[in-house]
């Protein structure tokens, strides 16, 4: 646990970058700090690990008190990664990692062993071992950056930025790989970032700050978007609201309908006769969804071949049977025959569905939303009413 | 001053600049000495001038504004004339005319001249992101400085130490004109022996030993800083 006690930090020159912070990171979750520039949120990462040392106020993490360790040894066990990850050229990857382990007198040799293994973690083949960070891409180095930070197996993460300076599709391959690390670790995480889809989509708890060092809102992604505190948070929150909502709605069990799916290689005049409205769903030997193919615009010559992966169409987005209800209606919503491709799992096709069928879903649900909410505003207006 | 027993030799030999390595194998006892002497006073400046670089470079680097003075003053020592600064060495030291230690004092007030920016500007090539993770991880100031940023700096400081050596070599010989022993003193005897006539041997065989000195030490220096930052070396 990571607890701000009413921490301000004031330069000499006045600017308060921030403002008598309270908050509270719980211990095994990611808490990410958004906002603006100028919001303070990088300054109160640093503050963490005494880069900079608040003006006044003080951080706990579980119940010590920063201020009395000295700042080497606090930092040596709080792990660390930043925006351009920060490697040191003249080291090769493997020593870049151990650096916390041999700065701490480990034994050299189980630190590199150790290392090894972490880059294995982060998805780095052993061969990158002896290769020095230049060698290396920029996603790969800002894995490096993420297996460095966790070669002590420190309780604490501070993440500043960490994937923002690489491009969109790394950037979603390494967020997606840091929470599935994060679910097998359970490190306390303070995670600072600029980009709210990224703190919504990483945080299990979003600090949003506004410029002047203010935590404007601390609540859970899916609260952030129902419920922003004031109009900065809703206009920083952002548009879509309301659908992004829907990725931390669980679909539960939608009721699938059957489809007539044909493999790969079975002839075209097969897959004629199955499709359903011109379409026809196929699959892999193991079937999983490979794509829809459009047997109604082909005519009877065309008919003749096999059912080859380049005659299929690849716009529908699968959802897992176990994901949310914006995944099944963006499933629903993207494929061309109209009909949402559910699987299961392990990857394999479960059934499809229909946009009006997720609709019911979502209206049902939103229903029940709403007069929760009307109830706690009842609630609260009686509340006030009595301390009145 | 010892007379050059080549007064001799000066009448009768072949006169013929290509004859300097006859006039070598003649006199190798004096030139080799010679030759040694100005190996050490070439080396020796360099290695303390770098020594006393090393803070000074850290300060200009660390302090921000410190750094156009410190760069200023110590540049413009270089632009002292070496012949005055031998010269103006011994009253300055406290030394006598002819100490063997003012060469190489006069001489490291070059190196620092030109170290101090190669120093200075080699740590500013460590980038922040680089300094912020070593710091955020626990290195002390002290094992920082030691351990990452001085590694770091070393190609751009090496690259300083070999223009610094090379310009040694060639100023010690100057020193040798009045009257160090040096290869500076090969020119010096071939222009004491050119009268009546030129007579180029010593001078040329002093021009060939300080190029191929000069060539030496470069590539000790270029193959030293290769072996110890193999990551220069790799594919960007």
């Amino acid at each position: 646990m990571i607890r701000f006690e009413s921490v301000t930090k004031r330069y000499p020159d006045g600017t308060v970058a921030v403002d008598s912070l309270d908050i509270e990171a719980p211990s095994g979750e990611i808490t990410v700090f958004v906002g603006p520039s100028g919001c303070g949120k990088t300054t109160s990462l640093r503050m963490i690990n005494r880069m900079i040392e608040p003006t006044s106020g003080r951080i706990f993490l579980d119940d010590r008190d920063t201020a009395k360790v000295k700042p080497s040894e606090l930092r040596r066990g709080i792990g660390y990664v930043i925006q351009h990850s920060g490697l040191f050229p003249h080291r090769t990857v493997v020593d870049n990692v151990a650096t916390v382990p041999f700065l701490l007198r480990q034994d050299k040799k189980k630190a590199r062993a150790h290392a090894l293994e972490l880059l294995e973690r982060v998805g780095l083949p052993a061969a990158f071992a002896d290769r020095y960070p230049a060698q290396l891409s920029g996603g790969q180095q800002q894995r490096v950056g993420v297996a460095r930070a966790l070669a002590a197996d420190p309780p604490i993460m501070l993440m500043d930025e960490p994937f923002s300076a690489v491009d969109p599709v790394v950037r979603e391959q390494l967020q997606n790989e840091f929470l599935r690390l994060q679910g097998e670790l359970g490190k306390t995480i303070a995670f600072v970032t600029h980009d709210i889809d990224e703190a919504i989509k990483l945080g299990d708890r979003v600090a949003v700050m506004r410029v002047g060092g203010k935590l404007a809102q601390f609540a859970t992604p899916a609260e952030l978007l129902s419920r922003p505190a004031d109009a900065f948070v809703a206009g920083f929150v952002g548009r879509d609201r309301g659908y992004r909502a829907l990725g931390f709605a669980e679909a539960g069990a939608l009721s699938l309908s059957g489809e007539k799916a044909v493999a790969l290689g079975e002839p075209l005049r097969t897959a004629a006769d199955q499709a359903d409205e011109g379409w026809v769903l196929v699959v892999d030997g193991e079937r999983k969804p490979q794509g829809w193919l459009a047997v109604g615009g082909l005519d009877d010559g065309a008919l003749s071949g096999e059912v080859t992966p380049d005659l299929l169409n690849l716009g529908g987005t699968l959802a897992p049977e176990s994901g949310t209800l914006r995944e099944a209606l963006d499933a629903a919503l993207s494929s061309p025959s109209g009909r949402g491709v559910i699987v299961h799992d392990d990857g394999t096709f479960a059934g499809t569905v229909g946009a009006s069928h997720v609709l019911e879903r979502i209206e049902h649900r939103a229903a029940g939303v709403r007069k929760q909410a009307l109830d706690d505003a009842g609630a609260e207006a009686a509340a006030s009413g009595r301390t009145a | 001053m010892r007379v050059p027993a080549t007064t001799v030799l000066a009448t009768d030999a072949n006169s013929s600049p290509w004859h300097f390595w006859t006039y070598f194998m003649d006199h190798r006892s004096d030139d080799l000495r010679y030759l040694w002497d100005h190996v050490y006073l070439s080396l020796l400046p360099v290695v303390v001038g770098l020594i006393i670089s090393l803070p000074l470079g850290f300060i200009a680097r660390r302090y921000r504004w410190s750094y156009p003075p410190i760069i200023s003053i110590t540049g413009l020592l270089y632009t002292i004339p070496s012949i005055a600064l031998f010269v103006i060495v011994p009253p300055l030291f406290g030394l006598k005319s002819l100490d063997p230690k003012q060469v190489p004092i006069a001489l490291t007030i070059y190196s620092v001249a030109l170290l101090v920016r190669v120093v200075a500007d080699g740590l500013a090539s460590v980038s922040e992101e680089t300094l912020l993770a070593a710091s955020a991880m626990g290195f002390g100031r002290m094992r920082r400085l030691l351990s990452v940023e001085l590694p770091i700096a070393a190609p751009v400081i090496a690259a300083g130490l070999r223009v610094a050596t090379v310009s040694n070599v060639s100023l010690v010989a100057v020193a040798g004109t009045i009257g160090m022993d040096n290869l500076g003193r090969l020119f010096d005897e071939g222009i004491q022996l050119s009268t009546p006539t030129p007579y180029y041997p010593p001078i040329v065989l002093g021009i060939v030993l300080c190029v191929l000195l000069a060539l030496a030490f470069d590539g000790i220096i270029v193959l030293g800083t290769r072996l110890l930052t193999p990551w220069r070396r790799v594919a960007r």
